[in-house]
């Protein structure tokens, strides 16, 4: 601790800080704007003046830029004095000299970080009188607005874009008082998490485009504490409502979790709740292949009572992308013993095999946060910017530790961002990928390997046998591996947090367990060791907590004639298993009752489809891939039939009698069931205050205490101000009133503070700049490592890959935009989505005269597929890629053998 | 398109840094050498640069001697530093004004001239001066602007 | 021995020195002493001497090396960078010597280069200075024929490869740390300080930048000694200095004086008096970013502490005159325009404040001046002062600006109370 002098007064900060982020972490308002909580100090804007004092005697003192000063023990500064003040009000006056005044029409309005410090330094009157500057706004793609005029130069889009995340296509250009921030030329923004300039612009230039389609003051947005349901990492969000319709997504903090940051998937994925493909009404088919028809809720409530009568056969399967709740509630309904996870055969397992893994291993998993600061990295089989975006963000991050310590050692502090990149240069800690194709961040890997899964698996084991000898040997390997596996141990061996990626993506056992044996032969050598493995959907986990058998499972009790009903919750299952099986599965099972809120191939072959409430419109809790348990609310009352779908489980059970039902009237009963029936879920009960928490005999009001229109909204059909609906499940109103002062953490329904309508507020809600939210980061881990003596080391090692003769082995690839099956229903998503293909190496087609883009067969379990040709010159030989899940692909089981154009072709290797 | 020559001089130029990047100003140099500016050769530079566009103009951008317009076939800087200034700047930038028929900025519509002001020349014991493409002219006077003036056209 | 060691070798109206004709007249020996001693010796030398850097700063140039870390274990490479940028208005006395006598500005940075240990030099030329790139370059190579250059000079185990960087133009290249960032080949933005450019520089590795006559003393120092050098200064600072005068003066040029010449004597003596017919106002002793002085101001020596207790700076020492019949505010508007076009555009202060003095000035200037304007004049010294903004840059572009309106603030006032510049 170091006591530093404000303003006379000795106040108590943590070493190695700036100065500005030490005042704001103690509550002072200093204006800034280069500076960025996350991207650290670069002196450019001047904002942040205050004066600083020698010593006590010193009187005159100068101005320093506080972001620039570190905080060491004795400093002494004034943010009050008349000179430091004057300073601060003039930089802001510079930034207005050529600013439009086109606040009220401008979509920062109201959340914007520069009127904001106007406000805050006190400029308020024009002494300019010459023309400003404009400029030419570019094209930047669906999701990023682009209005140069009303830069102030801060940089930190740039240095956002590029510094932090990796970026190449946007720079700043030209000179002097022309600097302009933008692309070379007009042209879609190719970053994965390009989104993110909306909230580091600290103005107006960067702005959410699908907000303008549907623009909505940031006062007028009702919002809640969400998830987002994009991916396995469940980065916390805030989605905004206005007139039935969400209007967008922004980050909410959490430090362990997303921080500052969203990928471009979480943030422009939310359109597919306002989208044609919702499930509107509650629809009935008549007959199997006719249209459905719309039926009131008491007579489908009624119909399924019949469906579920005493003694039916009814299976319920579930779905990784609906709530543990919703999931808990169909199992109730069904029994365990008739509850399936929904999730493919191999999917189970995988999942399954992880969360023992990270129950039962000494490694613990790994949060967002721990992966930027680990200081080396093996990546096994994980497109990580496809399949968890953010992660390969955090993996970003985690290659400058290395380098960092050298920094510190010349005396550079952490915070001094140019600096330490000036001496930081190309220099990378180590990161190696092992993946079947290129990845995104491969320009940041030490070294990358591409391989069959099988290879890639085995190159981990040879990693793990290099750090542990007792561990098995894996024979056969070229010297090249070899070294580069010993390479890989050596540097994680010599790391003082080293960590393991991998997941799902490889649909490979193999892969997971050699991923495994790594991080526990490192635990075991002493090493803190971490485990991240990236999973498909948002609650894989949760299901795996669940439990119940998988799909393939159900498929097979109905083909033994086992199944008279089947209640499909919020899952396509034509996106899991083959559709002949499918189809044989629907022509077997008489009733099939599909919940859900977007219309699937599922819901096409569904009795009864019942409406859903997407995750805006609904409350429960999903499990990320860390383990962590996180509550999401409901964001605004949908219309027309849609509900929950834990009500219409309940609903259902209480029109057939079943007896749970009764006691279930809110969330916290099904929770306190659920944790009952499931021990491994009891602290899932801590996670967030009941339905019944109150602040002074208050709730949390979910629009903003500036809310306008309240009593206008309605007016055109409706001369009384309607009494906001009642929330039995969370303590949040539906409208104003409530409790205007601080909330616990997982019930922050937005970022504000007097004098900070921006996202910048975020500061006022964190304990320290950087740090938790005051009371604590939202969640709660449910998964840490077992306490035991010695790892049950997985010992069977795959087979080397064999290229076989006039065979190819497909594996999947993956699109951030295309792959996940909700985001793509959002306009923004499908324009950047891709058009299925297959991917081949350009080297195996040699002599073929194939060319890209041309049309080929392929052969697969039978089945052809006929697909456009893209080159990809780094799959290993043998090796072929099928993008995943892409609108328009049909679902296949992979990795398979398969054949291409087999009339006119060898595949030559 | 880059011509081979120009891909040859920029190689040739990467063998002498450690860096790629740092060759980046140089390579544009001979781009324009041989072409006067540097339009959407800017693309094939940074790939050779293992740059981004984006990346190399916004190197290309900020320095003031990378043409990203086109320019005359003679390139006139007049200096309009100070102590030309106080050595009457302002009357040999005008007289070639008249003689050019364009202003700062522009190109002569025969594509013969561009008239660019500049700062200090560091050729202040001579002010006022210009220099057209490489050659540097002081002490200018109205008859000796004709006069060099002549030798370009 | 020489009085005028900078410059002996260069005759005006010819080419300058061959390598042979260069090592003729003693050329290159101060390369073959400093190689016999050791860089800490060479580094002590040059401490003893107080040379204070020429660029501008007047930084005691021993003193800048001795934060190069030395020694085995020190990171390399370590770079030396000849700082031939000279785009400070009213100067051209670097481009004396880099035209006129090359090969020393080499041997300077043979010397400095062996003294910090560095393994490459580079020296960075400023784009308009053609011939001077063309007399560099066939030096460099000459150099390299004779090993002077290259590996293992001399036969010694020291060796240095030499390069000329030539700028695309901007005036802020000039700045050390944005010198470094022009090399890497990114936009020149300056880097701060700490770290210093020893410590993390080129590369992030340790470099060392001196202007191009700095290095040029380098050689001398080492062949005659320090105490030879502090004696051929008038003053505290030792040596000798290139000091130019430009304006309506009979003879503008520069040349090479004793340290401590005073403003009359270069004045009168060696620029020749004022043209006929025009009278001395005042003068900006160091370029464009110095305060003006004025006529009580005649007799003060041009070095580096007597300037500044006068209210300047001796910069470049390379003078401006400003005349009776130039109008004082047309002449701060000249500079302010210039330096609000050449700030790299990286923090506030300089990005916007400079152009809006400069469309101030010029509104002043054209007679559409306004009550007012005076006082944000005035606020815009002081804001843009040192440490306000990330660079020297700003505080350099307002210091005429400040002596102006200190000087000849009636000026200023009758502008904008006539609404038109009586010197037009
Ligand atoms: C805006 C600005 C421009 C500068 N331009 C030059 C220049 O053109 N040449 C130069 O030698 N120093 C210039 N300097 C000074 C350098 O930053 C640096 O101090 C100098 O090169 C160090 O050399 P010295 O120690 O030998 O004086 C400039 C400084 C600033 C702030
Ligand atoms: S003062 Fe600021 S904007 Fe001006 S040149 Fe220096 S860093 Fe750039
Ligand atoms: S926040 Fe400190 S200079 Fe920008």
């Amino acid at each position: 601790m170091a006591t530093i002098f404000i303003d006379n007064k000795p106040y108590e900060v943590k070493e190695g800080q700036d100065l500005l982020q030490a005042c704001l972490s103690l509550g002072f308002n200093v204006p800034y704007f280069c500076w960025h909580p996350a991207m650290h100090s670069v002196g450019a804007c001047r904002q942040c003046a205050v004066k600083q004092y020698k010593d006590e005697a010193d009187t005159r003192g100068k101005i320093v830029m506080s972001c620039m000063t570190p905080a060491a023990d004795g400093t002494r500064i004034s943010i009050d004095d008349p000179e430091a003040k004057a300073f601060r009000k003039g930089v802001i006056e510079w930034l207005m000299l050529n600013h439009p005044h086109d606040c009220p029409v401008c979509d920062e309005g109201g959340e914007c970080h520069l009127q904001d410090m106007t406000v805050m330094t006190g400029h308020s009157y024009r002494r300019y009188r010459f023309k400003k500057r404009t400029y030419r706004n570019q094209y930047l793609g669906p999701f990023v607005n682009h209005e140069m005029d009303r830069c102030i130069q801060c940089y930190r889009c740039v240095r956002f874009y590029r510094d932090y995340a990796g970026g190449r296509d946007l720079n700043v250009f030209a000179s002097h008082d022309h600097v302009y921030f933008g692309r070379h030329e007009d042209g879609i923004l190719q970053s994965e998490f390009s989104g993110n300039l909306v909230e580091v612009c600290p103005t107006g230039v960067f702005t959410d485009k699908t907000l303008k389609k549907h623009y909505t003051r940031k006062w007028d947005l009702q919002t809640a504490p969400s998830v987002c349901v994009h991916c396995s990492l469940g980065c916390n969000t805030i989605p905004g409502e206005r007139y039935g319709k969400l209007r967008r997504v922004s980050d909410r903090y959490n430090s362990e979790v997303n921080g500052y940051f969203l990928c471009d998937r979480g943030r422009f994925g939310y359109e597919f709740v306002n989208s044609g493909r919702r499930i509107p009404q509650v629809l009935v088919r008549p007959e199997r292949n006719v249209d459905a028809i719309p039926v009131s809720r008491e007579e489908v409530l009624e119909h399924i009572s019949g469906v579920l009568h005493f003694g039916a056969r009814v299976i319920g399967i579930g779905s990784p992308r609906a709530s543990l709740e919703a999931n808990f509630a169909l199992r109730s309904l069904v029994g365990p013993e008739n509850y399936y996870s929904g999730m493919s055969e191999k999917e189970h397992a995988l999942i399954s095999s992880i969360i023992k893994i990270l129950e039962k291993g000494p490694a613990r998993s790994a949060s967002l946060n721990d992966v930027m600061k680990s200081d080396a990295v093996f990546v096994l089989g994980e497109d990580v910017l496809n399949t968890a975006p953010m992660l390969g963000l955090a993996l970003r991050q985690s290659v400058r530790q290395r380098p960092m310590e050298a920094e510190r050692r010349l005396k550079i502090p952490d915070w001094h961002d140019a600096a330490v990149r000036a001496a930081m240069q190309s220099e990378r800690g180590p990161l190696f990928i092992a993946t079947p194709a290129g990845t995104g961040i491969d320009d940041i890997a030490a070294g990358t390997f591409r391989g069959a899964p099988d290879d890639i698996a085995r190159l981990g084991f040879a990693v793990a046998h290099e750090l542990n000898n007792e561990l098995p040997e894996v024979t056969g390997l070229s010297s090249k591996v070899h070294g580069l596996a010993k390479r890989i141990a050596d540097e994680l061996r010599n790391a003082g947090r080293p960590l393991i990626v991998s997941g799902t993506g490889c649909l490979s056992e193999a892969v997971i367990h050699a991923a495994a044996n790594i991080a526990w032969a490192l635990c075991e050598k002493g090493r803190k060791a971490q485990l991240c493995f990236a999973m498909p959907e948002c609650n894989s986990v949760g299901l795996g907590f669940i439990g119940g058998s998988s799909i393939g499972m159900a498929l097979k009790a109905a083909d033994e004639g086992r199944v008279d009903a089947a209640i499909v919750l919020e899952n396509d299952l034509y996106r899991r298993v083959d559709a002949a099986q499918l189809d044989r599965f629907f022509d077997k099972v008489k009733n099939v009752i599909v919940i859900d809120h977007v219309f699937t191939k599922t819901s096409a072959k569904a009795d009864v489809i019942l409406p859903a409430g997407s995750f805006a419109e609904t409350t429960g809790t999903v499990i990320n891939n860390e383990g962590r348990a996180q509550r999401f609310y409901q964001v605004f009352i949908p219309g027309l039939d849609i509900q929950e779908s834990r009500q219409w489980l309940r609903d259902m059970m209480a029109a057939s009698h079943i007896p749970l039902a009764g006691q279930w009237k809110t969330l916290d009963d099904i929770t306190a069931a659920m944790t009952e029936a499931i021990p491994s879920l009891k602290q899932v009960r801590e996670i967030a205050p009941g339905a019944t928490y109150r602040e002074t005999g208050m709730r949390v009001p979910r629009q903003p205490h500036r809310y306008s229109g309240r009593t206008a909204m309605f007016s055109h059909f409706l001369v009384h101000e309607p009494k906001p609906p009642e929330d039995t499940d969370a303590p949040f109103s539906f409208s104003m009133e409530g409790y205007e002062g601080r909330h616990p953490s997982p019930l922050i329904p937005r970022f504000w503070s007097p004098g900070w309508n921006s996202v910048q507020a975020v500061n006022k809600f964190q304990r320290e700049i950087n740090g938790p939210l005051r009371g604590g980061d939202t969640g709660k881990r449910l998964i840490e490592p077992g306490d035991i003596e010695r790892p049950a080391y997985f010992t069977v090692v795959p087979a080397a890959f064999n290229v076989h003769d006039n065979e190819i082995l497909v594996v999947p690839l993956y699109h951030i935009f295309g792959s996940e099956e909700l985001s793509v229903i959002s306009p923004g998503v499908a324009e950047l989505s891709s058009k299925p293909y297959l991917a081949l190496n350009p080297r195996g087609l040699k002599g073929t005269g194939t060319k890209e883009g041309e049309e080929i067969k392929l052969i697969l379990n039978g089945r052809t597929y006929n697909l456009p040709v893209k080159f990809m010159s780094d799959l290993p030989d043998g090796v072929a890629g099928l993008p995943f899940g892409l609108p328009g692909s049909q679902w296949v089981e992979l990795p398979a053998w398969g054949r291409v154009n087999p009339e006119n072709a060898d595949i030559v290797q | 398109m880059l011509t081979e020559e120009e891909r040859k001089e920029i190689r040739d130029e990467l063998k002498r840094h450690a860096h790629k990047q740092a060759a980046c100003v140089e390579a544009l140099k001979i781009v324009q050498r041989h072409r006067g500016w540097v339009s959407d050769e800017v693309r094939d530079i940074a790939e050779l640069l293992e740059m981004t566009p984006d990346e190399l103009d916004g190197v290309a951008t900020f320095y003031s001697q990378i043409f990203r317009r086109p320019a005359g076939k003679h390139v006139i800087r007049v200096c309009d530093g100070v102590s030309c200034w106080v050595m009457g700047y302002d009357i040999v930038r005008r007289h070639l004004k008249v003689r050019l028929g364009i202003d700062a900025g522009e190109t002569s519509s025969d594509g013969q001239f561009t008239l660019l002001p500049i700062s200090c020349l560091g050729a202040c014991n001579i002010a006022p001066a210009m220099m057209i493409d490489d050659e540097l002219y002081g002490n200018l006077t109205f008859e000796k602007i004709d006069g060099i003036l002549e030798k370009y056209r | 021995m020489k009085k005028k060691p900078l410059t002996k070798n260069i005759r005006p109206g010819r080419g300058p020195l061959t390598l042979k004709e260069y090592e003729k007249s003693g050329g290159y020996q101060a390369v073959r002493k400093a190689l016999k001693m050791t860089p800490q010796q060479v580094q002590e030398e040059v401490k003893a001497s107080n040379l204070r850097g020429r660029g501008g700063a007047g930084f005691p140039t021993g003193m800048k090396w001795s934060f190069v870390p030395m020694g085995d274990d020190a990171p390399r490479p370590k770079y030396f960078l000849v700082n031939a940028d000279e785009m400070e208005p009213g100067a051209f006395k670097d481009r004396l010597l880099l035209e006129g006598d090359p090969h020393q500005v080499i041997e300077g940075a043979i010397v400095s280069s062996y003294a910090i240990q560095a393994d490459i030099a580079y020296i960075f030329l400023r784009w308009a200075y053609k011939l001077a790139e063309e007399r560099l370059a066939r030096a460099i190579a000459e150099a390299y024929a004779e090993n002077y250059l290259g590996k293992n000079i001399m036969g010694s185990d020291y060796s240095l490869e030499l390069y000329l960087h030539v700028s695309a133009g901007r005036y802020i290249c000039g700045e050390e740390t944005a010198l470094l960032n022009a090399m890497e080949g990114r936009r020149a933005i300056p880097r701060t300080k700490p770290p210093f450019p020893q410590v993390c520089g080129l590369w992030g590795k340790p470099s060392v930048v001196n202007n191009t006559e700095t290095v040029c003393n380098v050689p001398h120092i080492i062949s005659n000694g320090a105490e030879w050098f502090k004696g051929l200064g008038r003053s505290g600072d030792g040596g000798t200095k290139i000091y130019g005068v430009s304006g309506r003066v009979n003879r503008p040029g520069a040349w090479e004086l004793p340290m401590g010449t005073t403003i009359r004597e270069l004045l009168e003596e060696h620029a020749g008096g004022m043209i006929d017919g025009y009278k001395f106002r005042g003068v900006m002793p160091g370029g464009g970013s110095t305060d003006f002085l004025v006529g009580e101001h005649l007799d003060v020596k041009m070095d580096f502490d007597s300037v500044q207790k006068a209210g300047s700076r001796m910069g470049t020492g390379t003078m401006i005159v400003l005349d009776d019949k130039t109008c004082p505010v047309g002449m701060v508007h000249n500079l302010e325009e210039f330096f609000a076009r050449e700030s790299c555009g990286w923090c506030t202060p300089c990005r916007e404040g400079l152009p809006w003095l400069a469309k101030i000035l010029r509104a002043i200037e054209e007679g559409k001046g306004e009550a007012g304007d005076i006082e944000i004049l005035k606020e815009h010294t002081k804001l843009l002062g040192p440490g306000n903004t990330f660079c020297a840059h700003a505080p350099g572009a307002v210091e005429p600006l400040q002596s102006a309106l200190k000087y000849f603030r009636e000026d200023f006032e009758r502008h904008i109370r006539e609404k038109r510049c009586s010197y037009k």
